[in-house]
């Protein structure tokens, strides 16, 4: 939001002062901010089947554990999209073959908790949290990052897409949450000023329920600011055809207008595959092919943003090696990280290769995990954000040091 | 207060007109305080806890009865007549009245060879069918804002959560309504073993956690897509249904489980009943469509959490629930989560215990945990009086019924819970919707609840337009455009509200509801914080 959008808006609101004096995202204004780093978190709730993402097809044990569900070799009919010698990428997957052509995606395989739960409910927490085993611990480490993060006041310059607040974003910095779908923008009765001004004075303290409230007012006006009009242009009626490609797109409008949100969430659903998986279609195929849509239409929308922005995307565990009774996978251990971004040096697939038979199974049935998440999270922080070795640690406490395969994933 | 005091000598000499300022202040609001109606904060807490909030008129009916008489009123839920505006509504929702079997045959997807006759044939069928899901909805939030028992609508509410499952994953959508009907209204109230043996034997769940697949390999039965050991609901039933996730399991019991589960599943389409009667015996089957199919069970011995099984096949599963629903780690598990809902988030141990106690004493009768929960020293300590966040279901529901308009029309409640992200049997993932503030508390929550009081206060929400009602739909399951048009309702007067509520508004929010214009009064009571806690 530039100065003028910014004044115009503290004077059209009844409550300028509360524009100014408020601490979240929605309420600051960016100009003087230099730091135009961002981060995104996109989470996969549920345990995607990493093996079937970033397939290892000279892993001949691959095939023999997955006697109908294996994803093709490259040069096969519906086979892999070749990365390296090793590995593929699932075929549902090629709208982001460019940007893994470009050097800006990588991969790390074999990477996940080093806890060993396969409660879909715990791993996720632990993730969010990145305390492993530490069930209690009440913020989420995306909140511990805005705590340190610089800036002119305690303020969160997050936002997570969706009618609620992740783990990963709850804590004492106020963050946004804002469904972006086509609704988004229709007029609401708080948008009349005079009922806004009677709600107001309700909610003036310090309170949880007020600071939310007042966050929630600002980041509503910051959503009609930036993107009614653009919207209103640009897609009249145009359904997506697929996944989060609305909620992507105008996610990465508002953060390409927008370089104090540093910080973004949205979580998918959907990828805890029991039975009739698919190899080449079929469920997890369908999955995959709107999460590929949706991140390249993101990283369209995000423009020329898109080379400070780092994209996370991870799930809480991967899935067992050998496909079960029903043609689907059970809970598993180690799955694929994705990385991307300007800074990424992609086109590389990270992480120690366990292998995918007898001895080398985690627990005699699923792939290991040679890279602990918070490594990925860490080199990841540092390089976007600049953060020392003491923040660093206060965002994710005692995590593991990083190898130096792990830190060549970003450029410093 | 001595701090205080202290305070006061060392400031008076500098500020002794502002402490007469402030003493006088303070005096002023006792006296209004003292002249202001006095609230009625033990109903409130009854109301809001057993039930979802009060209608006019609730808080001098329970007054009049007393709260010992309201408990064990609604502990016996039977003993409450429903009014017949209500009956007669949920009458007519004739597909809650058939069993799973019925509804597969009714408005199932058409078999194979009528789909390759006619392109259009399962489309038709996933459309004609979404009426049981509406009814489903219908029947669900018009007991919950209407009827007067309202601790079992409670109960239900929460026993879904906490045996949740998804309308929209596979046939689920054709059984939702029968997996509450049958499964878990019945028992809400009775034995937890019941409860859990009803869910487990649904074909809602067996379907949505995949056992109906589950296979013993190399058995007779196992081809195909059923070939094979499936671990989803072994691992769910102890994880979330009784165990807890520390409860004690480990992965070996994960799949000793699932194998004891094998051939627990579903008759399916093509499989006519009186033959598989002939073929495997009577009692394999129940009449909610439930059936083990020896063929696919294991029958190999197995040792489950530490004991090895006596019983074999079909009886092998009902002994592993009985282990299930007697251990001591399901009573704590099941303790702390009644007594978060009921109680605190973050519950005093003491009542956990006390109601694992009960829970062990009484082998899992649920009805018996209640009435210890109740009068529960912690249940009435002031402290957690209002302080648990409402849920957008319980949100929405309380405001309504606060307004006491009457509903005939229920898809504006629908649309809210579904934009505050809990979309009714929406829920995808089997652990259900928390009950926490920390779940549900955050900035777009609070300018939509905003939002919906203001519509709901002024009467714009078209609470009153026609029921959904089958008939209207059209051969090709299009609904037809309905000639009722609602009638604008009266905005809701705020006089009334109040004294709906007991007068046990905050003196923060009775003061901006009296600063404000008349017509916002109403909408600012019910999106207030005040409001927003239970």
């Amino acid at each position: 939001m530039d100065r003028r959008d910014f004044l115009k808006l503290a004077v059209l609101s009844t409550s300028g002062l509360l524009l100014l004096d408020g601490n979240g995202w929605a309420a600051r204004a960016t100009d003087d901010d230099k730091n135009h780093k961002r981060l995104v978190v996109v989470f996969l709730r549920g345990a995607a089947d990493g093996l079937n993402v970033v397939v290892p097809y000279s892993d001949s044990s691959y095939y023999v554990s997955r006697p109908t569900i294996a994803v093709p070799r490259p040069n096969e009919s519906g086979g892999a999209l070749r990365l390296d010698g090793h590995f593929g990428l699932h075929p549902a997957l090629t709208s982001v073959m460019p940007l893994w052509e470009k050097g800006t995606l990588a991969f790390v395989h074999a990477s996940g908790s080093p806890d060993p739960s396969r409660s879909h409910f715990d791993a996720q927490d632990f993730m969010e949290t990145a305390t492993p085993g530490l069930a209690k611990t009440p913020d989420g480490w995306l909140n511990r990052l805005l705590g340190v993060l610089p800036g002119m006041r305690s303020s969160s310059e997050a936002l997570s897409v969706g009618p609620t607040l992740p783990r990963i974003l709850s804590g004492p910095i106020p963050a946004a949450n804002l469904p972006l779908g086509k609704a988004g923008t229709r007029p609401t009765p708080l948008d009349r000023p005079e009922i806004q001004a009677a709600f107001d004075r309700l909610y003036t303290g310090n309170d949880p329920l007020s600071v939310a409230y007042r966050e929630g007012e600002a980041s509503r006006k910051k959503l009609l600011a930036e993107l009614t009009e653009e919207m209103q242009m640009a897609d009249q009626g145009a359904p997506s055809p697929v996944g989060f490609a609305d909620e992507a797109k105008n996610l990465g409008r508002l953060m390409a207008r927008d370089p104090g949100l540093k910080v973004a969430f949205i979580a998918l659903g959907g990828w805890d595959t029991h039975i009739n998986q698919g190899s080449v279609q079929g469920q997890l195929p369908n999955r995959l092919n709107a999460l590929g849509e949706s991140l390249s239409t993101f990283v369209q929308a995000l423009g020329s943003a898109y080379s400070d922005t780092v994209i996370l995307v991870m799930s809480e565990f991967g899935r067992t090696v050998h496909e079960n009774g029903n043609t689907g996978t059970d809970h598993g251990h180690g799955n694929v990280m994705w990385v991307m971004g300007g800074n990424v040096k992609g086109g590389k697939v990270y992480g120690q290769w366990p292998g995918l038979s007898g001895n080398e199974l985690y627990e005699g049935r699923d792939l290991a995990v040679t890279t602990d998440f918070r490594e990925v999270i860490s080199v990841v922080l540092e390089s976007q954000f600049g953060l020392t070795s003491s923040q660093l640690n206060k965002v994710i406490p005692r995590g593991p040091k990083p190898t130096r395969d792990t830190r060549e994933m970003v450029r410093a | 207060m001595v701090r205080f005091n202290q305070t006061l000598t060392r400031a008076r000499a500098r500020l002794f007109p502002f402490l007469l300022l402030f003493l006088a202040c303070v005096f002023l609001a006792s006296i209004v305080h003292a002249v202001s109606i006095p609230s009625d904060l033990r109903e409130i807490h009854l109301l809001n806890r057993l039930a979802f909030g009060p209608r006019p008129g609730d808080i001098e009916r329970l007054k009049s009865i007393g709260t010992e008489e309201y408990i064990q009123e609604q502990l016996a839920p039977k003993s409450i007549s429903l009014p017949e505006s209500l009956t007669a509504k949920l009458d007519g929702l004739s597909t809650l009245r058939l069993r799973a079997p019925e509804l597969f045959t009714e408005y199932g997807p058409p078999s194979a060879a009528a789909q390759k006759g006619d392109k259009q044939a399962a489309q038709r069928a996933r459309q004609r069918a979404r009426v049981i899901v509406e009814q489903a909805t219908e029947a669900r939030l018009l007991g919950a804002v209407e009827s007067p028992r309202q601790l079992e609508e409670v109960m239900v509410n929460f026993w879904f959560n906490h045996f949740n499952i998804f309308a929209q994953k596979g046939l689920d959508y054709l059984w939702i309504g029968s997996f509450e009907e049958e499964a878990i209204r019945p028992h809400a109230m009775g034995r937890f073993r019941d409860l859990l043996g009803a869910t487990a034997k649904h074909p809602a769940m067996l379907f949505y956690l995949d056992n109906w697949q589950n296979t013993a390999p190399g058995s007779p039965g196992a081809r195909g897509q059923f070939k094979g050991l499936n671990e989803n609901y072994a691992r769910e039933l102890m994880e979330l249904h009784t165990l807890g996730v520390d409860g004690g399991y480990t992965q070996d019991d994960v799949i000793t489980l699932a194998r004891i589960l094998t051939g627990w599943g579903f008759r399916r389409p093509g499989q006519p009943l009186q033959a598989l009667r002939e073929l495997r015996g009577q009692d394999l089957f129940e009449t909610n469509g439930f059936f083990f199919d020896s063929n696919r069970h294991d029958f190999s011995s197995k040792v489950f959490l530490g004991r090895t099984l006596r019983s074999s096949g079909i009886r092998e599963g009902e002994e592993a629930l009985d282990i299930l629903a007697e251990h001591p780690s399901t009573a704590r598990h099941i303790s702390y989560e009644l007594a978060q809902y009921f109680v605190s988030d973050d519950p005093p141990k003491s009542l956990v215990d006390r109601l694992s106690k009960e829970f062990l004493d009484s082998r899992g009768n649920i009805r018996s945990v209640l009435n210890t929960l109740f009068h529960s020293p912690e249940f009435w300590d002031e402290q957690y009086f209002g302080k648990k966040f409402k849920t957008p279901y319980e949100y929405v529901i309380s405001a309504v019924r606060a307004s006491g308009y009457p509903i005939t029309n229920t898809r504006p409640l629908l649309g809210m819970m579904g934009q505050l992200g809990m979309p009714l049997y929406g829920c995808l993932t089997p652990d259900g919707y928390k009950n926490t503030r920390v779940a549900w508390l955050n900035p777009n929550a609070m300018t939509q609840r905003v939002n919906y009081a203001v519509a709901l206060a002024s009467g714009r929400l078209p609470l009153n337009q026609s029921p959904i009602n089958t008939t209207e739909q059209t051969e090709n399951g299009q609904r037809m455009p309905s000639g009722d048009q609602a009638i604008p309702l009266e905005p809701i007067d705020t006089a009334t509200l109040a004294r709906t509520l007991g007068n046990a508004l905050s003196a923060e929010t009775r003061a901006s509801v009296k600063e404000s214009k008349p017509q916002f009064r109403a909408a600012l009571i019910l999106g207030s914080r005040d409001f927003m806690g239970r």
